[in-house]
C-alpha cells in the first residue's frame, strides 16, 4: 500500500524541515514567550499583591489617622478646660492682689490724711493762740491806754488775788 | 440564516440539475473512486489548482540517477495536455499524457530518461528508463501474461512498451514538501510576530490574534508541558510547542482545499513517522538510571524477570510501541477525516449517474455532510496536535523523572 509506505523524499525534507523550524524557535521563539509570559504572570501577581498590601496599608493609614485625629481633639479638649481653669485662677489671683494693693492704698492713705489733719491741727492751734495773744495784746493795749485804767485793773488785780 | 442556508442549498441543487453533465466528468461516465481517494490522500508532483484539469503549479524533480548524478527539472516536464476527442460521442476530453523527460550529458542527448510511472510498482513516482534490449521487453511481455497482470517488477510500461526501469533517490520538492515548507514558514512568523510584539511593546498583553496564540501556547505549556515536567519544563518546552504548532498548523493546512493548503500532511505516515522518532530520540537519549532500571530490572516478582526475562521483553517492547502508537494515531485520525471527507463529495458524482434529481439530492446531503466532517476535522486537528503533545510529554517525563517520585511515576503511566 503506497499509504501505509513513507516515502523517502518526505522523510527527508520532514526532517529537515522540523530540525531548521526546532532550531530557529528553540533559539528566538520559545524562550522569549515563555519567559514573557512567566514575567508577566509573575508581575501581574506582584501587582496583585501590591494593591492588596496599598489597601491594607491605607485601611491602616487611616485608622491611625482618625486615632491621632481623636486624640488630638482630646488633647484640645483637655488644654481648653485648661486654659479655663487657669484663666479665672489668674483673674482670681489678679481680683485678690488688686483688692490688697487697693486695701494697701487706702490704709496708706489714711494714715497720710490723719497725719495731715494732725499737722493741720496743730498749725490751726499755734494760729488760733497767737491771734489770741495778738487780739489780747491789742485789747490790753486799748485798754491800758491811760494811767487811771491801769491802776483801776492793777486794783482790780490785786482784788482777785485778795479774795483768792 | 437558517433561510440563507436553504437558498444556498437550493442554488447547489439546481447547479447539479442543470448540468449533471458536469457532475459526472469521468470516463465513459464512471468515476474511479479509489483513485480519486488515493489521488487526493496522496503526494503529487505538482500543485492542483481550483477550477483547472490541466494546470498544475510546477515543482522542481530533484532526482540521483543509476550513476549517481543529481538531475533536476521542473514537474511540468512530465506531463502534457492533450485534447481527445472520443470518437463515438464527439465529446472533447483533456488528457493527461505522461511524457519522458530527456536529460544530454556531454553529446548524448538523452543520457538520462525519467519519466512519471503509471503501470509499474512505484506508480506516480518518477523513475528513470534503462536502456532496453528487445530480448528484455520479450522477457517483460512474457512475465506480464503469465502473471496476468500488468505491472512487472522492475519493468515500467510506457506507451505500450516495456522499459527496464530504475527508481532513483528522489528528493522532489513535490506537493507535500512545498506544504511542509509553507507550514514551517507560517509557524515561524506566527511565532517571530509575537516575539517582535513583545521586544517592541515589552510587557504589553497582545490582543486578537497574537493574544490568541499566546493563550494556545500558555495553555500548552503551563496546561502540558510545566505541570508533568514540573522545574525540567523549559529544557523539553522548546520540542513539545515546536511539534505541538508545527502539527496543528499542517492539520488546519490540509483542511484548506485550495492552493497554500491541501495537502495531506499529518495524514502522510512519513511525517508523523519522523515526528514519533523524533519523540523516540528524545526519551531515549535522556532517559536517566531509573529510567533504564525499570527497564531491565523492573520492580515484579523475581520469576517474572530472572530465568526467562519476561519483563524486559515486554519493555522492551514498549520503548518501541509508544511512539509507533504516536505516529499512527495521528496518521489515521487525519488521513480518516480527509478520506470521509473525499468520499461524501465523491459520493455526489457517484450518484450522478443515477439522473439529475438523485445527484440534486445527494449534493444536498453529502455537502451538509462534508460540512459537519470538516467542522469536526478542525476540533480533530487541535485534539490530535495536543494529544501527540500530551503523550510526547508523558513519555519524557517519565524517562527523566527522579526515583523519588515513583507514585507519580504510576500515576502517569495509568493514562
Amino acid at each position: 500500500m503506497e499509504l501505509f509506505t513513507p516515502d523517502f523524499g518526505l522523510v527527508f525534507w520532514m526532517f529537515v524541515a522540523f530540525i531548521l523550524l526546532f532550531i530557529v524557535l528553540a533559539k528566538w521563539g520559545w524562550p522569549v514567550i515563555i519567559k514573557q509570559m512567566e514575567g508577566r504572570a509573575d508581575a501581574i501577581d506582584k501587582g496583585v499583591e501590591y494593591a492588596r498590601e496599598a489597601k491594607q496599608q491605607l485601611d491602616n493609614a487611616k485608622e491611625s489617622a482618625q486615632q491621632v485625629i481623636g486624640e488630638a481633639q482630646a488633647r484640645q479638649a483637655e488644654m481648653l478646660r485648661e486654659a479655663a481653669k487657669m484663666k479665672s485662677q489668674i483673674i482670681e489671683e489678679a481680683k485678690k492682689e488688686a483688692s490688697e494693693e487697693a486695701r494697701k492704698v487706702m490704709e496708706q492713705a489714711k494714715v497720710s490724711i490723719e497725719q495731715s489733719r494732725k499737722e493741720a491741727e496743730l498749725q490751726f492751734r499755734n494760729e488760733v493762740s497767737k491771734f489770741s495773744i495778738d487780739i489780747a495784746e491789742k485789747m490790753v493795749r486799748n485798754q491800758l491806754k491811760n494811767d487811771e485804767e491801769q491802776q483801776k485793773l492793777v486794783n482790780k488785780m490785786l482784788d482777785e488775788i485778795e479774795k483768792n | 440564516m437558517r433561510k440563507n442556508l436553504a437558498i444556498l442549498f437550493s442554488i447547489i441543487a439546481l447547479l447539479f440539475l442543470s448540468f449533471p453533465a458536469l457532475a459526472s466528468e469521468g470516463e465513459k461516465g464512471q468515476v474511479d473512486v479509489k483513485e480519486n481517494i488515493f489521488h487526493h490522500l496522496g503526494d503529487g508532483y505538482g500543485w492542483e489548482v481550483p477550477f483547472s484539469h490541466t494546470y498544475r503549479i510546477p515543482l522542481p524533480v530533484i532526482v540521483r540517477a543509476e550513476d549517481g548524478s543529481w538531475h533536476c527539472f521542473s514537474s511540468g516536464r512530465l506531463v502534457k495536455y492533450e485534447e481527445h476527442t472520443d470518437a463515438k460521442t464527439g465529446k472533447t476530453h483533456t488528457v493527461a499524457v505522461p511524457q519522458i523527460v530527456t536529460i544530454a550529458k556531454g553529446d548524448w542527448p538523452d543520457r538520462y530518461k525519467f519519466v512519471l510511472a503509471h503501470t509499474s510498482k512505484h506508480k506516480n513516482k518518477v523513475v528513470q528508463l534503462i536502456p532496453t534490449s528487445p530480448a528484455d521487453e520479450a522477457e517483460a511481455e512474457k512475465i506480464a501474461s503469465a502473471q496476468n497482470d500488468e505491472i512487472v517488477d522492475g519493468y515500467v510500461k510506457f506507451d505500450g512498451k516495456y522499459y527496464k526501469e530504475y527508481k532513483p533517490f528522489d528528493i522532489s520538492i513535490t506537493k507535500n514538501v512545498l506544504a511542509l515548507f509553507i507550514a514551517a514558514a507560517l509557524v515561524t512568523w506566527m511565532v517571530m510576530g509575537l516575539v517582535r510584539f513583545y521586544t517592541r511593546n515589552g510587557f504589553k498583553a497582545p490582543r486578537k490574534g497574537m493574544g490568541f496564540l499566546e493563550l494556545c501556547v500558555d495553555f500548552v505549556y503551563t496546561g502540558v508541558i510545566k505541570s508533568t515536567l514540573g522545574e525540567k519544563a523549559p529544557r523539553f518546552a522548546p520540542y513539545l510547542l515546536t511539534a505541538f504548532f508545527f502539527i496543528l498548523v499542517m492539520n488546519l493546512l490540509g483542511l484548506i482545499v485550495i492552493f497554500p493548503g491541501g495537502a495531506n500532511l499529518t495524514g502522510n505516515i512519513a511525517i508523523t513517522l519522523v515526528l514519533a522518532v523524533m519523540t523516540f530520540v528524545i526519551t531515549n537519549i535522556h532517559g536517566n538510571k531509573h529510567y533504564w532500571k525499570e527497564i531491565f530490572w523492573p520492580d515484579v516478582p523475581l520469576l517474572l524477570k530472572f530465568p526467562i526475562p519476561i519483563m524486559q521483553v515486554i519493555e522492551i517492547f514498549g520503548i518501541f510501541t509508544k511512539p509507533a502508537a504516536l505516529c499512527v494515531r495521528l496518521f489515521a485520525n487525519m488521513m480518516g477525516g480527509h478520506m470521509i471527507v473525499i468520499t461524501l463529495t465523491l459520493l455526489i458524482f457517484i450518484f450522478a449517474a443515477y439522473g439529475a434529481a438523485v445527484a440534486g439530492v445527494s449534493a444536498v446531503v453529502s455537502l451538509l455532510f462534508s460540512i459537519f466532517m470538516l467542522a469536526l476535522d478542525t476540533l480533530v486537528s487541535f485534539i490530535q496536535a495536543y494529544v501527540f503533545t500530551l503523550l510526547s510529554t508523558i513519555f519524557i517525563s517519565m524517562a527523566v523523572h527522579e526515583e523519588h517520585g515513583d507514585h507519580h511515576g504510576a500515576a502517569v503511566e495509568e493514562i
